[in-house]
């Protein structure tokens, strides 16, 4: 099993990438024993993020499904988590209450899914549906400000956001500060790897064929919707992770995360960093965190003008991503330097790269 | 009786003005180049503020929205020769490149302009028809939307540059092989689109608010259109909207606006799943 961490669909393998790999894990893990707690919530508030951006990762870059919907799934599960973490009473009852709001998200992915997929629906399609949705749930609970929008004793409050859910606890210990830190790190190594075992495996293969060529892949005898749904709920099951932990982390959420812009975060990240590569993806939404949130302190306009600039430089001048180029720069320089040495340097080229979409 | 008929139909005018006005422009890019103008809002937001701009200074509101209309259009022109030219054979990257301009634009607006803006107000003028009193001006925008698809019916079926545009359609390749220049036919068409957000929000400006992110509230309702109209104007925005129109409408008028809005939606997630093509794909085979 744990062969599949490495395979043709993911960079990085052998010594070098792992040790690397766990230079970086013990970086991390050591990180707040010398910072100071404000700083640790603030690396655990970028690592929330990154659920959603390795969703997208999996659904457009693997899957070749372009969603604007994360902000969505995130929504339905922060407001999930905030309404069940309430009507549930606090304690260790808020731990049920993230799964159940992850289910829930995935619940509605599946069943928005399946009408898109089922029906057939395209690339550019595939996205407008899912943005359509996102900004009328934005726009719904943008309006719920009255006290009749409760959901048992959890008020719904509009613009204003939802308040007043308990943070994730378990018995009597809030995970908080260099807990959640500690938590998010944890959930971020499982995620990773099992996204690297998930695509590197048949399914992931299967996946990865949809996106190359659907009607190849159903002529194989794949039934493509299938992989696709799967697909789609995994990713959006994702975005929802993110939504039910930043719900907790801040106890409040507010439908400001779903609209516009928030919607075009993911892909800002995803797209910069390079889509086709889950530890692009996960360097480069970290870089682009770490970046937006420095120059929000300052103006929040200006961090979303350079979002903006950013992706639009991104496909006019490296549609592939930007960290994924720098990183395949420095595979093929490093490709090459051992080539010299002992010439055995040919599987890489073995790797599936996508035809032009 | 006559008057519960005309003010039914007075709202479904409302609803079908504004579901054309702010589709048509979207509609006519994807349905020649096949992309999405993911700043559309931004045209239309483009729209609205040259109208009020201009009105301020003093120039007659017609011809404020006219000049806002070509406004958004020139720019639009400009904005293809930059970036959408590059993209017609990446249609997804388009969706992102327009994307990233309009966080470019929105955000750019709220910091150089701020978010309040006078307004102009609603012109004035209103009739009544039994015990109801109407606005004058909602219909007007209907009339708009009425001759903004009778204006488009006469540009791409009576001028000879819609026989060549439609030709480009059809088939690029064969139009630019037997001498169209399918570059300049693109670059028209985006003006055309963009200008027709700019007369959306030049029609719109007195009825709302002013920010730069209203570009948000038109454009759930030009994506479903489009969505479920597919690529031809005619024969697919305008029954989208009659459809939508009187699904928005019913629901409106018992459960208020923002449950029409996902009646709407919810009407749309259902159709794609028969009709992945949009309604002019039947339309168009029916007719064939």
């Amino acid at each position: 099993m744990f062969k599949l961490l490495e395979g043709p669909q993911t960079l990085g393998r052998g010594k070098i990438f792992w040790s690397c790999f766990l230079a970086v894990l013990a970086g991390a893990l050591t990180y707040p024993l010398f910072a100071d707690s404000y700083d640790v919530g603030n690396f655990a508030y970028f690592l929330i993020w990154i659920f959603m951006a390795l969703g997208l990762c999996l659904m457009w870059g693997y899957g070749g499904m372009l969603s604007f919907g994360q902000t969505l799934f995130f929504g339905i599960a922060g407001y999930g988590y905030g309404v069940l973490a309430i009507n549930m009473g606090g304690g260790t009852a808020t731990i049920a209450a993230l799964v159940l709001s992850v289910v829930l998200a995935m619940l509605a992915a599946g069943i928005l899914g399946y009408f898109m997929i089922w029906g057939g629906i395209n690339g550019i399609f595939f996205g407008i549906v899912t943005l359509s949705a996102t900004l009328v749930l934005a726009f719904f609970l943008g309006q719920t400000a009255g006290p009749e929008w409760h959901i048992g004793p959890a008020r719904l409050n509009g613009f204003n956001g939802m308040k007043g859910m308990d943070p994730l606890t378990v018995g009597d210990f809030y995970i908080e500060g260099s807990a959640l830190y500690y938590t998010m790190i944890a959930l971020i190594v499982i995620v990773y790897l099992a996204l690297r075992m998930l695509v590197n495996s048949g399914i992931g293969n299967v996946i990865v064929a949809t996106r190359e060529n659907p009607q190849r892949a159903e002529m194989l005898g794949y039934d493509v919707r299938k992989y696709q749904l799967l697909t789609f709920v995994i990713g959006s099951g994702l975005a929802g992770l993110s939504g039910a932990l930043y719900t907790s982390w801040g106890q409040f959420i507010t439908p400001s995360s779903i609209g516009l812009p928030a919607a075009a975060m993911p892909i800002v990240w995803v797209a910069f960093s390079g889509r086709n590569d889950l530890t692009a993806t996960l360097v480069g939404s970290f870089l682009l965190l770490f970046g937006f949130q420095t120059i929000t302190v300052y103006s929040q306009q200006a961090a979303l003008v350079l979002m903006g600039a950013l992706l639009l430089a991104t496909v006019m001048l490296a549609p592939q991503g930007f960290v994924l180029g720098i990183g395949k720069l420095a595979a093929d320089w490093w490709g090459g330097r051992r080539r010299r040495d002992d010439g055995a340097v040919a599987e890489e080229a073995g790797r599936l790269q996508p035809e032009e979409s | 009786m006559s008057a519960e008929v005309f003010s039914v139909f007075y709202q479904f005018a409302d609803v079908f003005a504004f579901l054309i006005l702010s589709a048509a422009g979207l509609a006519i890019v994807f349905g020649m180049m096949g992309v999405i103008n993911m700043a559309h809002g931004e045209f239309i937001m483009c729209g609205a503020y040259v109208t009020v701009g201009l009105v301020n200074l003093g120039v007659p509101l017609a011809i404020a929205q006219m000049l806002a209309a070509l406004t958004a259009g020139l720019i639009g022109v400009l904005v293809e020769f930059l970036v959408v030219r590059r993209f017609y054979k990446r249609p997804l990257d388009s969706l992102l490149a327009t994307w990233g301009l309009s966080l470019i634009v929105t955000q750019s607006m709220l910091l150089i302009v701020g978010s309040a803006v006078r307004g102009i107000g609603t012109p004035e003028g209103s009739f009544a028809i039994g015990g109801y009193s109407f606005s004058t001006y909602r219909l007007v925008l209907f009339g708009c939307a009425v001759a903004v698809l009778g204006g488009l019916y006469i540009i791409f079926m009576k001028t000879r540059f819609g026989v060549i545009a439609r030709a480009t359609m059809q088939n690029a390749a064969m139009a630019k092989a037997l001498g169209a220049r399918t570059g300049r036919i693109y670059a028209i068409s985006f003006g055309i689109g963009t200008g027709l957000a700019g007369l959306c929000g030049a029609l719109y400006a007195p009825t709302m608010t002013l920010i730069p992110t209203m570009g948000a509230t038109f454009v759930v309702e030009s994506f479903v259109t489009v969505v479920i109209g597919g690529a031809n104007v005619l024969l697919g925005t305008a029954p989208a909207a009659v459809f939508l129109a009187m699904i928005r409408m019913a629901l409106n008028a018992s459960y208020g606006q923002i449950i029409g809005q996902i009646g709407m939606l919810v009407a749309v997630i259902l159709i794609i799943r028969v009709l992945p093509e949009g309604l002019s794909s039947v339309l168009v085979r029916r007719g064939r």
